[in-house]
């Protein structure tokens, strides 16, 4: 026994896991691969780093999103409000520094908790109840729109301070865009609560089979509001994130953002019912739309077909995924 | 004349994992066949080929002397074959009539469902069956027994020939195995065939005309059923005699762990009076809805007591929830391993460690290596058959499955633990093992409560039997006092009525 101790090293666990990650989502990473090569041959501008970092900045919203939308629908839950969350954080923060002259290290932080609030809600509500989920969500994303657009009065509040447009635009350790390091710790967060925590175990566990959980003396109450409220807290970050970037706070500011988000989850391989799914196969799913949204710019596709493209796009991975189980 | 139904050969693989090879099985018009064999043999996967729900990789299906090809669960209807699965397939909110017509509903020309008629054809059944229910009663009114009943008729209104009954006793009572046996004794009269899957021996020869016996995928034999001893049976199965069956060595200690003074749930568990001690095996018996799962779930904190006492060592407790009770020592392997036990779409390896991950995760570390010792540990002292630790639960055998759940709870010590129906769905070979099991546990100075529907087991197992009628502890039996019928006598003990 003592022999074998070899103490697990953090890094080479750390890259296990991605190993495993990488098995688990064989076919769309094939698939990412192959849309990667039909639009680098296809455009010049695919294939270089500058349009690579230019796609990591566009995918980070949806990372955050879909990293906290993970938890919450291998729990078994949905979330629909994370849109209508980014317009409320965002929104108020904004208006609380260019309407009532708030510094922005105070509005920031105020704005979060405004946005993580609607999450506690949902929480809240769906431990407690058994009103479904997407009801739940689904009312908190119009009253957050609505929200958003009385305090906006349904206009865009414009914001020039210092702080702000660098959580925006900019870039860190010698130009690294911050939009990377902000993936780079939801991510780390996200997978480390999914992987490395009891709270991830029992995720999976409420959503598999909630009454054995119950019965395993897991706390299911618990752990559906700490999803619901860490959903919240991404959504309200990415609210920030958004309006700062674009200098403003619109009230249609993440407006369909949730079904990005569930779309990359069910590309990545999770199972809506709950109980299966890698936060791997999300991220993956997340750069296949971003590759998508940013090749079709590129060969200047239409939006309107762009929308029938992804949406083609994920009903071939979810039918892919389907007759693999059929044929098992 | 050629036989009703005939499998040839047949195999069938998983992911490369070959579950059957060459398995024959011959079945006669009339005949009630039993197949016999242990947890993972391949019983349920060559019933499901037969159904339509898995497709074979090699052999023949032959019904009537014609060769037949089974592609689905309508084609295996087609040519009139019925699985009654274990877990029922019926809709709870709907009446008997709406359940058998289910699929195929009488329709008017405008499309409308015509309740009425249905309601007639199915009293028409009942009746010809002589079970003696209204048609129109919802589902959800029913006992297990009957909704199994209504599931037969199902089948039979769909003219079967042939009807697979997987593990049909497993949630019955005994009087309830009777009325069980009528209907399999008039579908017989009708020339229907029943394959009928069990690991009680005695039902067996209860009922069954012949048996075939599967091995690790393969046929054994086939034998008459009056023909054929015990112990033969067993060695066909298992490959070698089993020597010693039930294993109880005396490890109670005069120390009382825990006591129960007229514990009442408001509902089910009307008053309940027992005490258990250290190191010993109480079975609480009794019939089905006598209130034995309610108690133990009362006293593991799913259900909040209304009136009495629960004393544990000494000091009154009342358990909110499952937590408290696990923090003090108390641990559950529940009566429904499918929906109150097992966490199906995840792996062994999730399912035996669900309670200790933070003996592993620690600190945003993951040591795989433990947790990987500890289940192999388990599967390896539990003879659980799986491809490795990361085989899905849901894929495993019945009573593999129930191993699974038992194995999660060995995984820390307990003072109390509670078993409800341990041995459900396990076969012979595995129960003796589990019992030897439980018998060690206690050894260790281990309290254990045992509620179990199986008389034998009682009766070998327990030091001392708690009885229990609607809701009421009639009496507890001393290890002397312990025989069928003075079980019997006291479950039928009607108490304030
Ligand atoms: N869908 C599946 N995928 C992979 N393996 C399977 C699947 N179904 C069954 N198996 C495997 O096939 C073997 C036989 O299983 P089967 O359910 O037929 O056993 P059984 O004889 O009915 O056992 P029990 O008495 O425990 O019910 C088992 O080892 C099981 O793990
Ligand atoms: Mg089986």
């Amino acid at each position: 026994m003592e022999a074998k101790k070899t103490k697990e090293n953090w890094f080479a666990s750390f890259g296990r896991s991605v190993l495993a990650g990488l098995k688990t989502n064989g076919g769309i990473i094939i698939g990412l691969i192959i849309i990667c090569i039909i639009l680098g041959i296809m455009t010049d501008p695919f294939l270089t780093i500058r349009n690579f970092t230019n796609i990591m900045r566009q995918i980070s919203i949806n990372v955050i999103l879909a990293c906290g939308m993970t938890m919450v629908i291998i729990l078994g839950g949905i979330d629909l409000s994370v849109g209508s969350i980014i317009a409320v954080s965002g929104c108020l923060c904004c208006g609380l520094i260019t309407n009532m002259g708030v510094p922005s290290y105070a509005a920031i932080p105020i704005s979060i908790l405004a946005g993580t609030l609607v999450g506690i809600f949902n929480g809240a509500v769906i431990s407690r109840t058994t009103i479904p989920p997407f009801i739940v969500t689904l009312a908190m994303m119009n009253i957050g729109r609505g929200f958003a657009r009385i305090y906006t009065k349904a206009t865009t509040i414009l914001v020039d301070d210092e702080l702000f447009t660098f959580i925006g635009s900019g870039t860190v350790l010698g130009g690294i865009p911050i939009h990377i390091v902000y993936m780079v710790i939801v991510i780390a967060v996200s997978a480390l609560i999914l992987n490395r925590t009891k709270l991830g175990r029992n995720i999976y566990a409420v959503g598999d089979n909630k009454q054995a959980a119950a019965y395993s003396g897991i706390h299911a109450k618990k752990v559906t509001m700490t999803v619901f409220v860490i959903m919240g807290f991404f959504a309200a970050c990415a609210g920030i994130i958004s309006s700062a970037r674009t200098f403003s706070g619109q009230f249609n500011v993440g407006e369909g953002a949730e079904m990005d988000a569930i779309s990359a989850v069910v590309l990545g391989g999770t199972s809506m019912s709950g109980g299966i799914g890698h936060l791997s196969g999300t991220i993956i799913g997340c750069v296949v739309i971003g590759v998508l949204n940013n090749g079709m710019n590129i060969l200047g596709i239409d939006s309107s077909w762009q929308y029938v493209v992804k949406g083609i796009v994920v009903l071939l991975a979810v039918f892919i995924d389907y007759f693999k189980k059929i044929r098992e | 004349m050629s036989s009703l139904l005939e499998m040839k050969n047949i195999s069938k693989s998983f992911s490369g994992n070959k579950v059957l090879s060459g398995v024959n099985l011959l079945v006669e018009e009339g005949e009630v066949h039993a197949l016999l064999g242990e947890n993972g043999a391949g019983k349920s996967t060559l019933m499901k080929i037969l159904g339509g729900i898995y497709t074979k990789d090699g052999g023949t299906i032959s019904i009537d002397g014609e060769e037949v090809q089974i592609h689905s669960v309508d084609d295996a209807r087609d040519k009139g074959v019925s699985i009654i699965h274990q877990e029922l397939m019926l809709a709870e909110h709907l009446t008997i009539a709406e359940n058998i017509f289910m699929g195929r509903e009488i329709k008017n020309k405008a499309g409308i469902v015509n309740l009425k008629k249905q309601e007639q054809i199915a009293q028409g059944f009942l009746d010809q069956y002589e079970i003696g229910l209204e048609s129109n009663l919802r589902l959800d009114k029913l006992t297990i027994a009957k909704q199994q009943m209504v599931e037969i008729i199902r089948a039979v209104s769909f003219g079967a020939k042939i009807i697979v009954m997987d593990e049909p006793t497993s949630s019955l009572s005994d009087a309830e195995v009777e009325i069980l046996y009528e209907m399999i004794r008039v579908l017989k009269k009708k020339a229907v065939a029943v394959i009928y899957i069990s690991h009680r021996l005695n039902e067996l020869y209860d009922i069954t005309d012949r048996i075939t016996v599967l091995r690790d995928g393969e046929s054994v034999g086939t034998v008459v059923t009056k023909e054929t001893k015990r112990q033969q049976l067993i060695s066909m199965m298992v490959g070698r005699d089993l020597s010693s069956y039930y294993t109880k060595t005396d490890n109670v200690v005069n120390e009382t762990v825990l006591k129960v003074t007229d514990l009442s749930d408001g509902n089910k568990v009307k008053r309940v009076n027992f005490d258990l001690k250290k190191g010993e095996i109480l079975g609480i018996a009794g019939l089905v809805g006598a209130g034995r799962s309610e108690t133990v779930e009362c006293l593991f904190g799913l259900t909040q007591k209304k009136a009495g006492i629960i004393e544990y060592k000494g000091k009154e407790v009342a358990f909110k929830n499952p937590r408290e009770a696990m923090a003090q020592g108390f641990g559950f392997v529940p009566e429904d391993r499918k929906q109150e036990g097992l966490f199906l779409q995840s792996d062994v390896r999730f399912n035996t460690t669900i309670n200790i991950v933070e003996r592993f995760l620690k600190k945003l570390l993951w040591n795989r290596q433990k947790e990987n010792e500890i289940v192999s540990e388990k599967i390896d002292d539990m003879h659980i058959k799986v491809t490795g630790a990361s085989q899905i639960v849901s894929k495993l055998s019945g009573g593999n499955q129930q191993k699974v759940l038992i194995a999660r709870w060995l995984c820390s010590t307990r003072t109390v633990l509670i078993l409800d129906e341990p041995t459900r769905g396990v076969d012979v070979k595995t129960k003796a093992e589990i019992y030897a099991l439980i018998d060690n546990l206690a050894k260790s100075g281990m309290s254990i409560i045992m509620v179990s529907s199986e008389l034998p087991e009682l009766i070998n197992m327990s030091d001392r039997v708690m009885v229990m009628c609607n809701g009421y502890s009639t009496g507890i039996l001393k290890r002397d006092e312990l025989s069928q019928e003075n079980i019997m006598t006291l479950a039928t003990t009607e108490v304030g009525a």
